[in-house]
């Protein structure tokens, strides 16, 4: 039933209708005469509070409020991929050709193209018994993504029709499906409505890692394939780049990049840099597998608030399709205050500064959405949701709401520090401060594919690091020469965990990407100079003559060695450290 | 539509608080829109609504609320959102903040009339910038470099010489690849002094800038409502000269603090939920409507650098002005107190300095193939050097080992010859780059890292 309400408060993004009994929460309206979207978000008797997406500027009290029937959705189906939306799913390419390079108001374009043609490959047949989540056809949407038609959720029943294989549109009917509840039509195209995550079967426990390529992240604080991991950090130390490595090199199927709130720029690199990378498993363009979801800072903050729950109900379509989806959020500060200046624009009493009350649980809401899964469906398939997510907080200050709601529900903690960043240690992740608690579930799968020692070195490497910050003090206390020379090898090797491993240069062709097999061996081949460092001492030999091996200064050059040429080269820098130390002798 | 509705006049004023006025019995007022408000001793002032709510608007004023009375106050709503009228032929002219010539020349006979709000840049209609700006200062190009169409701002603190610094790069910036673009520059000033003013003034000038400079002129005695218009009257104007006239224009800032304690202003008398020290929760979003106004777009020639310059209240980079300015903003200069007490100018401390567009600006073609390894190398060589420093005060420097006293000498050299320069003095990116070789050739060769192997034969001297 369609509502027709009149405004009679226009305050920035929020305004508020009467006559709009009937509605319910979270439906989508269409505000004044030029058809703004807008949702609601409180209703009192007669009136509805709304939130505008869009800019209010010359809103009248009195124009007309049109209700919608309906929550505000996205629209699944091929067309998805490779594309960059607004933050209510408006391709923003469409949005061009329509209203030239600025982005004008009440732009009314559909999410994704209706009139073009897929060749769709029928799956199923006629009399099959199928229920929601089951595949009934293909599409090979890009040369990545293969898009798997699904049964929408709820609905069961029998196969009565399904067409052939051949071209169609993503609205026209290709099947019929006997239910309890009469004959359903289904379309490629599905619609859901973005607060409310899709179902699953079961949860299970993530035990595979993300891996990325990126030596600190995967070695160090590994997330799992349905983890979850925040990345708090000031301005300046690489959050953005961070995030974006990430989006490049994960190896999931299927990537969602939300830009919530940030530079239009660093939208625009992704756009350009996505065609031209390859992935690195496939050879395929990484934009043919990457969705982008574009809510600039000076884009309206409304859809902020809602280009995050766009993003996640994306991710989960694909997920239900049986693959590893990985989602970037850059930055959910920038959400969490468009939840606070709509509260604020609803005179909510305010909860720790200044953030609405519900913060926690909706950071929770929307965290709680990542997860492997066993989809629905007549057939198990397994698959994820992963999602990182970056924090802003004000004046790099962790103690601050953002973070802290975050970091009790995140699994996996990555610390930007700005004093790395200064010293252009990138990436800027402080390696005594960040966290992971998958390093246990994902130990066995480094094992088989690296060696059965994966754990210890790099405990012993943790182990190192540590010891460094201790003998750091003294050195600060006393000088570098008042320690032993065990410890002068310590530090040594730490410095080079520090220069050699964890920094890693993400505009370096060869650097971007280090194979997990390759991490390991570098950090192995550190570690094992430490003990013959350590060994060689005990043959009598002074630490300094030690430290000055020629042999360093290709360990530190490992890390640009080609992936091809590195197993060769690892073997000769290994024996060049137990030589060299035996020469000295 | 009504058209005398438009022009109805009202006289219903029914409270005026700080810099806010309310009417009430109003009809078909819409958010935004301008209103022209005559003060019942004759004076013309304007204002724009805030809130509306049936027949009641919240009308923000921009010249101040005093001599305004609640009886005789006449109120005019306009029916249009804040215009400006642009041409070319602003450039050479003066205005105040709201956009009145106040130069005593003619009015503008305007080409066209714009929304200063503006619309957003759509994301995929836009250029990465990557074209290599030369400042002729060596902190800035070879460490910090700036490219056309960035928005780097400089955070600076009170007694620094910040303008100094904004007025050398306007007078020296220039593309290598010397194409004739025509190029503008727009100062806009928000709440500074008359002396700060005429020292901008005079250097666009004694320079024969000045026929490619807008100014818009809000200073510390006019009102402070006014200044929030400001930025954005001038930078409707860059976005017309650089999408319409196909021009590079730059835009100055100054000073940004003086704008947002504005904004705190208004968010105060409107009894809003206040956010980090009393400043209000969308100021994120109201500066990204400043400064995302910077850039490029695919397919046009022109093109917006925005040089915002603000204080930063205590030289606190946590204060929420310069926070969440870095936030959006890509990149800063950060003047340090420190270092200009040690005589040095431009005193900028590249440690926290960033420019977050540098890395497709610079290499082969558009600097040099050495540029990323030079500047990382002399990034992290000075940052071990200050690092030691602070051990030297503890333990002496001959504790140190010859490594670390080669760091120590590196970071006092490169204070010395590299961050130093005179006011007038403009160094090529070769001068600046084989100058950073020329400090790095004082370390262990064997500790440069960051530089690429084959470089070091080729410019080490």
């Amino acid at each position: 039933m369609i509502t027709e309400g009149n405004i009679i408060k226009i305050a920035g993004p929020v305004i508020v209708a009467d006559g709009m009994r009937g509605t319910q929460m979270y439906e989508m309206v269409r505000v004044g005469s030029s058809k703004l979207i807008g949702e609601i978000i409180e209703l009192e008797g007669d009136t509805a509070t709304i939130q505008v997406y869009e800019e209010t500027a010359g809103l009248k009290p009195g124009e007309k409020v049109e209700s919608t029937g309906g929550p505000l959705s996205v629209e699944l189906g091929p067309g998805i991929m490779g594309s960059i939306f607004d933050g209510i799913q408006r391709p923003l390419e469409v949005i061009k050709a329509i209203s030239g390079s600025f982005i004008e108001r009440g732009v009314n374009v559909p999410s994704i193209n209706k009139e073009k043609k897929w060749t769709f490959q029928t799956k199923a047949k006629v009399g099959d018994s199928v229920k929601g989540g089951d595949v009934i056809g293909e599409v090979q949407e890009t040369s990545a993504v293969l898009q798997k038609i699904m049964v929408p959720p709820k609905i069961e029943g029998k196969i009565l029709s399904i067409v052939s294989n051949g071209e169609y549109t993503v609205e026209e009917d290709i099947a019929e499906i006997e239910t309890n509840d009469g004959v359903k039509k289904v379309q490629m195209l599905q619609k859901w409505p973005v607060r409310k995550g899709r179902p699953y079967k079961e949860k299970l426990d993530p035990d595979v890692p993300l891996i990325s390529g990126q030596r600190t992240q995967d070695t160090f604080f590994p997330v799992a394939k349905g983890g979850s991991a925040a990345i708090p950090g000031p301005f300046g130390s690489g959050k953005t780049v961070t995030q974006q490595q990430l989006a490049k090199w994960a190896d999931a199927d299927i990537i969602v990049y939300v830009g919530c709130g940030e530079r239009g720029n660093e939208m625009t690199e992704v756009l350009l840099d996505f065609p031209e990378l390859e992935d690195p498993k496939t050879g395929n363009p990484l934009m043919d597998r990457t969705v982008l979801i574009a809510n600039t800072s000076n884009m309206p903050v409304a859809a902020r608030e809602a280009c995050v729950y766009t993003g996640i109900t994306i991710a989960e379509y694909f997920r239900d399709q049986g693959y590893d989806v990985a989602l970037m959020a850059d930055s959910t500060s920038r959400w969490a205050e468009a939840m606070r200046e709509i509260s604020g624009r609803l005179e909510e009493m305010p909860g720790e500064e200044g953030y609405p009350a519900y913060l926690a649980s909706r950071l929770a809401q929307f965290y709680e959405r990542a997860g492997r899964v066993t989809t629905i469906g007549s057939e198990d398939k397994f698959s994820s949701v992963s999602i990182v997510g970056a924090v802003s907080p004000p004046g790099g200050d962790l103690s601050e709401p953002v973070t802290q709601n975050t970091l009790r529900i995140c699994k996996v903690f990555w610390a930007l520090d700005a004093s790395l960043a200064d010293k252009r240690h990138f990436p800027s992740i402080n390696w005594l401060q960040s966290y992971s608690l998958y390093v246990d579930s994902v130990e066995n799968w480094w094992a088989e594919n690296t060696e059965n020692d994966w754990r210890a070195t790099r405990d012993e490497a943790m182990v190192l690091l540590q010891k460094e910050s201790e003998l750091q003090e003294i050195v600060q206390l006393v000088g570098p020469d008042a320690l032993p020379d065990s410890e002068q090898i310590t530090l040594e090797t730490t410095r080079m965990i520090r220069e050699d491993f964890l920094q890693q240069n993400a505009y370096d062709d060869v650097d971007t990407y280090c194979s997990p097999l390759k991490q390991y061996q570098m950090l192995k081949t550190i570690i094992s100079f430490q003990k013959e460092g350590v060994a060689a001492l005990g043959r009598g030999i002074e630490s300094k003559n030690i430290i000055a091996i020629p042999i360093k200064e290709e360990i530190g050059r490992m890390k640009y060695v080609h992936e091809n040429d590195f197993p060769t080269k690892i073997k000769e820098i290994q024996e060049g450290i137990v030589k060299q130390l035996g020469d000295l002798n | 539509m009504n058209a005398d509705i438009k022009t109805k006049e009202y006289t219903t004023v029914t409270e005026v608080a700080g810099p806010l006025m309310i009417v009430e019995g109003v009809e078909g007022v819409a958010y935004s829109e301008i209103v022209e408000i005559e003060t019942p001793n004759g004076e013309h002032r304007r204002g724009q609504v805030l809130e509306v709510e049936n027949d009641r608007a919240v009308v923000q004023v921009f010249e101040g609320t005093t001599d305004l009375n609640t009886k005789t106050t006449k109120t005019r709503f306009t029916g249009e959102t804040a215009k400006i009228g642009v041409s070319v032929d602003m450039m050479g002219r003066i205005f105040d903040g709201t956009g009145k010539p106040i130069d005593g020349g003619p009015d503008i006979i305007p080409e066209m009339e714009l929304d200063i709000n503006g619309a957003p840049m759509n994301p995929s209609a836009r250029e990465f910038p990557a074209e290599f700006i030369q400042t002729g200062i060596s902190t800035i190009d070879g460490m910090n470099t700036l490219v056309r169409g960035q928005k780097l701002p400089i955070f600076s603190g009170s007694g620094l010489p910040h303008n100094d610094l904004a007025a050398q790069i306007a007078r020296q910036a220039k593309v290598r690849a010397a194409e004739d673009t025509d190029f503008a520059v727009i100062f806009a000033a928000m709440g500074i002094t008359h002396e700060e003013a005429n020292f901008f003034m005079k250097d666009f000038e004694r320079t024969g800038a000045l026929e490619r400079v807008t100014v818009f002129m809000n200073l510390a005695d006019d009102p402070s409502i006014e200044r929030i218009l400001t930025p954005k009257m001038a930078l409707t104007t860059a976005e017309y000269l650089a999408f319409e006239k196909d021009m590079h224009v730059l835009v100055i800032l100054t000073d940004l603090t003086n704008y947002c304690e504005a904004l705190r202003e208004v968010s105060a008398a409107r009894n809003e939920v206040p956010g980090r020290r009393g400043y209000p929760g969308y100021m994120y979003t109201d500066l990204s409507g400043i400064y995302e106004r910077a850039g490029r777009i695919r397919g046009k020639e022109g093109s917006i650098t925005q040089m915002p310059i603000l204080v930063m209240p205590q030289d606190d980079i946590t204060h929420p002005i310069p926070d969440l300015t870095g936030y959006i903003t890509e990149g800063q200069i950060v003047l340090s107190r420190e270092l200009y007490r040690k005589g040095i100018y431009p005193p900028v401390d590249v440690l926290p300095s960033l420019s977050r567009l540098m890395s497709g600006g610079i290499g082969n073609e558009r600097t040099r193939e050495d540029h990323s390894g030079v500047s990382d190398q002399l990034y992290s060589a000075y940052a071990e050097g200050r690092n030691l420093r602070d051990l030297v005060a503890v333990v002496g420097e001959e504790a140190l080992t010859p490594r670390d006293q080669s760091f120590l000498k590196f970071a006092d050299e490169f204070e010395k010859q590299f961050m130093t320069q005179a006011k007038d003095e403009d160094r090529t990116i070769e001068e600046t780059l084989d100058l950073g070789w020329k400090l790095l050739s004082l370390l262990p060769k064997s500790e440069l890292k960051r530089v690429k192997e084959e470089h070091i034969p080729k410019y080490l001297p």
